[in-house]
């Protein structure tokens, strides 16, 4: 972009910004609506998790770990389970892999409903967000019965998940899907075909195929720029391989519009594997019993577990000395080349009035940029 | 066409948006309803005091830091608890449920309420108690499945009951190394065990050991307060294991047997523990070569200080070596033991009965000071007709000629009267004898029989039948003085006002027979003072029946110099209260001795 000069505006926006995802801010240099250059700026979450962990006993770190992501905390959880279960070669009983598939993507749903209401928002289409919101609200009730929190489940374990679900969950689970499946009408019509939401997001902050693969982009933003690739289907974890489900390969413009589609089809993609989770559901124990939680020793060894978040490709780097403590977890989160190297890359250039939305787009989760 | 169809997408129908109006919404209610909590919500903590022991396991497992235990000077805990009691932070809580999760005793719980609404920033932090209780069934609660303490223990692996009963060789197989660290991970460092241990061993730090299958390391644990690892790690009473957190809710971690694993695994325990050079110029006299002697000359001569035990009998042990039989505690393990003891220098002068081959007051005059072990031998009879003759054997005496190689002649048909762990090895003794069937009498219930319920499974899967709440009332004898019949009658509990426990009442009117052709009485021991001079029974101060002998907590009796312990001070009456109060006896008389140089 053109050299900065002394009458341009200079604006700051976030920490505190409707228009930021979390705590996180822009500094931004404009030429009248023209954005010049951006600048994230971190710093204000940052807890130092990576740091907490080596002084944690593995369990202990459950309850820690998944603090690094609001909005779809689970992923967190399952792969730390997912790094001692391979380090310690678990078997991990069948009932809980299914119920990991379930709050995995029941988390995902959630997830992409705050996405909805937050490009929505972004545009002026208030209704969105207020809906999303409170349908949001179905899946944390179910939450809330099956792991007995809401927002932060802490309902992973090494060896499976802490309790098994409750009386009629799963129905339960299953009215839940239908009422979303029926609202998602509801959305398409007031959001999805809204010649508002057209209007601004087409063509606008596009990440063509080519930067996407540069910059790293990876989850619905790198396959709304044309790239099909998913961590369940590429290099299934879990077993995800068991599930038949489509990755949608529609829109594939790379701009706003395509993102928000694609988590659309998403959307309901993971209905589809949650009610093959639910029918395929065997019975059974549903954790392994960990004998001393402050004895438990994980190999020597280390791992990188990796697998599909709403935002992206979201990897845990697990080093263990064979003792008590993690020697060394690493997070990758997708929201560091999304938030603060794509960014810079795509918003120059475009409006102001669209940054928002571009961000939200993105889907930028500033937490787990910052461990 | 494509902007026809927004268009037409624009809004929603007219009854599409109406259907709104009329739904209650989900999120915010106006006026302000409670949201009704689903069932498994983690809430306020809510703490069971009656249940909670105070071992802090909540306060280790929390990431936050949220807990601190904090002393309720109120209480007065029971065996293997605290006066601890969690205090719980809320500037820090996340709500994880980590804390019920690892509770032992299932005592703490999240309640469904959620509600904390004050100014007051010290309402924040608090001790939970049961107050805030959404009731059973509701929050986040304990339970044995999902907790994650494995509640479980690794079973002794034991030789088959048809097999093992026909001849005297060990019934336990020992542990493997897997299973023994298997179990030892299930330690949890708390401590509260030592509160059971007669003489505080270093629990925790052994079994830790052991889980780092560093076994010289936990024995050198052992050794600091029981020179008999091995042998407690074999027949011990484990106290320490009905102390443990586990055995509030499932099995016990079995210290004892890892105990003895460890033990087992060090051959010489001269490299760990070393031989004592230090020299202290003063002599001691011990009579009696039991644990309690034993244990005490370990420790004199740790410090130096020169032990010589006067024993009656060709062999040391005591009860341990004529009481308990071959099949519970190997010679090997027992003199494995004994010999380290003696290579300490301690001098065991056999086949010398104090009060006969030498006097008491020899040893007084011999000695700087004297310590007495000399237990329970004596064994009691019922008093019933027929009990004078042949075919009719007290246990301590049977058991005695059994341990000591004596040909010992019983019948095939065998009544072991008594409820204790000594009527236990009488009836499966008499089986390794070549009885046929062994019939235990019992006066009270199967709840009620003293002996540990191990020892009662172990002689029932040998084929022992038990007959509680029987009495027996007259041994019949034909012409010939020989054993054809035992006539019995049935008791009932009678709950007596304010009395303990129920008594049992026998039920003359029906008078009932066994078959039988020998009788093993297994109803007590008693002490023999016969050593000791009549002036001097005077002197020592005993209990009212003359049963024990009054100590103080140096283990010194009312005379100076003359100290005691084991059976004969100790109701506890077991192995490791008789190592206890040896231990504390060595550490008195050292105490004492250097008060008179
Ligand atoms: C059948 C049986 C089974 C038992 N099983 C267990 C068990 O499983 N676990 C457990 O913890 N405890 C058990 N006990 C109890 C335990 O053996 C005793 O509590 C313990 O041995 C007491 O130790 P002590 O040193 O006081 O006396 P003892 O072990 O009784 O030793 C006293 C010694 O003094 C000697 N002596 C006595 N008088 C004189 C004298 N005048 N001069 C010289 N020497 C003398 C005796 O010969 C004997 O060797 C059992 C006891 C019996 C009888
Ligand atoms: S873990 Fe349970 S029993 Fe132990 S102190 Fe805490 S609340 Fe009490
Ligand atoms: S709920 Fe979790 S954070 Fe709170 S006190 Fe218990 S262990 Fe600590």
């Amino acid at each position: 972009m053109g050299k900065i000069r002394e009458f341009d505006f200079e604006y700051f926006i976030g920490p505190a910004h409707p228009g930021v995802t979390g705590n996180m801010s822009y500094h931004i240099w404009a030429e009248g609506d023209t954005i010049l250059k951006i600048e994230p700026n971190l710093g204000y979450l940052h807890r130092g998790f990576e740091k907490l962990v080596e002084q944690r006993h593995w369990i202990k770190n459950f309850p820690l770990i998944l603090r690094i992501c609001v909005p779809e905390p689970d992923v967190n959880e399952v792969l730390l389970a997912m790094a001692v279960e391979e380090l310690n070669e678990i078997d991990v009983p069948e009932r809980a892999q299914y119920i990991r598939i379930i709050v995995l993507e029941l988390a995902r749903l959630a997830a992409y409903l705050f996405y909805f209401g937050g490009v929505a928002g972004a545009i002026g289409l208030y209704t969105i967000p207020q809906w999303t919101i409170g349908d949001r609200d179905y899946i944390l009730d179910l939450f809330e019965e099956l792991t007995g929190g809401r927002v932060y489940h802490i309902y992973q374990t090494i060896g499976g998940v802490r309790r098994d679900t409750p009386e009629g969950f799963e129905e339960r689970v299953l009215k839940v899907l239908d009422y979303l499946e029926e609202r998602l009408k509801d959305y398409d019509k007031l959001f999805f075909e809204h010649p508002l939401f057209l209007k601004r997001t087409k063509g606008i902050g596009i990440v063509d195929k080519d930067t996407a693969l540069r910059f790293s982009v990876t989850g619905p933003n790198l396959r709304a720029a044309g790239v099909n690739y998913d961590v369940r289907k590429q290099e299934p974890y879990l077993i995800y391989d068991r599930f038949d489900f489509d990755v949608p390969d529609i829109y594939r413009d790379g701009d706003v519009y395509s993102r928000a589609m694609q988590r659309r089809l998403e959307f309901a993609e993971s209905i589809r594997i949650i009610r093959q989770a639910i029918d395929k559901m065997p019975g059974g124990a549903v954790n392994i019993k960990i004998r001393n939680p402050f004895e438990y020793r994980v190999r020597a060894g280390s791992t990188y577990v990796k697998l599909e978040s709403s935002k992206g490709e979201y990897g845990f780097y697990v080093v263990s000395d064979g003792g008590v403590l993690p020697y060394r977890l690493h997070v990758r989160g997708p929201s560091f080349s999304h938030g603060l190297q794509l960014v810079r890359h795509i918003a120059e250039g475009t409006n102001i009035a669209d940054i928002s939305m571009i961000l939200f787009s993105l889907d930028v989760c500033p937490p787990d940029a910052e461990r | 066409m494509q902007k026809g169809r927004c268009v037409m997408g624009m809004n929603l129908k007219f009854f599409d948006a109406l259907k709104f109006l009329v739904r209650k919404p989900h999120t915010v209610r106006v006026p302000y309803e409670k949201k009704e909590p689903a069932k498994r919500y983690r809430g306020i903590h809510v703490n069971d005091w009656e249940k909670c022991i105070g071992c802090g396991n909540c306060a280790k497992i929390c990431t936050c830091q949220a807990i601190e235990m904090v002393e309720i000077p109120t209480l007065t805990p029971k065996m293997g608890a605290t006066n601890l009691r969690p205090q719980v932070d809320y500037g820090r809580c996340s709500f994880c449920g980590q804390c019920v999760d690892v509770c032992p005793t299932g005592s703490l719980k999240l309640s469904t309420e959620y509600e904390i609404i004050s100014s007051d920033i010290n309402d924040f932090k608090f001790i939970p108690n049961l107050n805030r209780d959404s009731g059973p069934g509701t929050g986040w609660e304990s339970d044995i499945e999902s907790s994650l303490l494995d509640f479980k223990r690794v079973e002794m692996p034991e030789r088959d009951p048809k097999e093992r009963k026909k001849d005297f060789d060990w019934v336990l197989k020992g542990f493997s190394e897997e299973e023994a660290v298997f179990e030892a991970v299930r330690c949890l460092g708390c401590a509260l065990c030592v509160q059971g241990c007669p003489t505080g061993m270093y629990i925790p730090e052994y079994i830790n050991a052991i889980f780092n299958k560093d076994y010289e390391k936990s024995v050198e644990w052992m050794f600091i307060n029981n020179p008999l690892p091995e042998v407690c790690g074999t027949i011990c009473t484990h106290r320490c294991e009905d102390a443990c957190v586990y055995h509030n809710r499932g099995q016990a971690v079995q210290i004892r047997y890892l105990k003895g694993f460890a033990a087992g695994k060090v051959d010489d325990y001269e490299k760990v523990v070393g031989i004592s050079k230090k020299k202290a110029d003063k002599k001691v006299a011990l009579i009696g070569a039991g644990p309690a002697s034993l244990s005490c000359a370990f420790y004199l001569r740790r410090e130096g200080v020169d032990a010589v035990i006067y024993e009656a009998q060709k062999v040391a042990g005591g009860m341990l070596k004529l009481g308990i039989p071959r099949y519970r505690l190997p010679d090997s393990i027992l003199s494995k033991e004994i010999d380290f003891i003696k290579k300490q220098g301690v001098e065991i002068k056999f086949g010398i009965r104090v009060g006969v081959d030498v006097t008491f007051e020899q040893l007084l005059k011999m000695y700087d000071a004297v310590f007495i072990g000399t237990g329970y031998h004596v064994g009691s009879r019922m008093g019933i007709p027929g009990d004078e003759g042949e075919g009719v054997f007290d246990a301590a005496t049977l058991l005695r000629d059994v341990n000591l190689g004596k040909e010992v002649k019983i019948g095939k048909k065998v009544l072991v009267i008594g409820g204790g762990d000594v009527a236990m090895d009488a009836t499966r003794t008499a089986l390794r004898l070549g009885a046929e069937e062994v019939i235990l009498s019992y006066r009270r219930r199967y709840v009620d029989m003293p002996a540990s319920d191990e020892e009662k499974h172990e002689a029932e899967a040998e084929g022992v039948k038990f007959m509680t709440q029987t009495l027996p009332v007259e041994i019949v004898r034909d012409k010939n003085g020989r054993i054809t019949k035992v006539k019995y009658v049935e008791t009932e509990m009678v709950h007596e006002e304010g009395a303990r426990r129920p008594k049992p009442v026998p039920k003359m009117d029906n008078v009932m027979e066994w078959e039988i052709d020998t009788v093993i009485m297994a109803i007590g021991q008693k002490p023999d003072w016969s050593f000791l001079p009549d002036e001097w029974k005077n002197k020592i101060k005993f209990d009212r029946r003359m049963n024990h002998i009054i100590v103080n907590d140096d283990m010194m009796t009312d005379v100076e110099g003359v100290f005691a312990g084991g059976d004969i001070v100790n109701p506890r009456a077991d192995a490791i209260s008789a190592i206890a109060d040896g231990r504390k006896a060595a550490l008195g008389i050292i105490k004492y001795l250097e008060i008179r140089k």
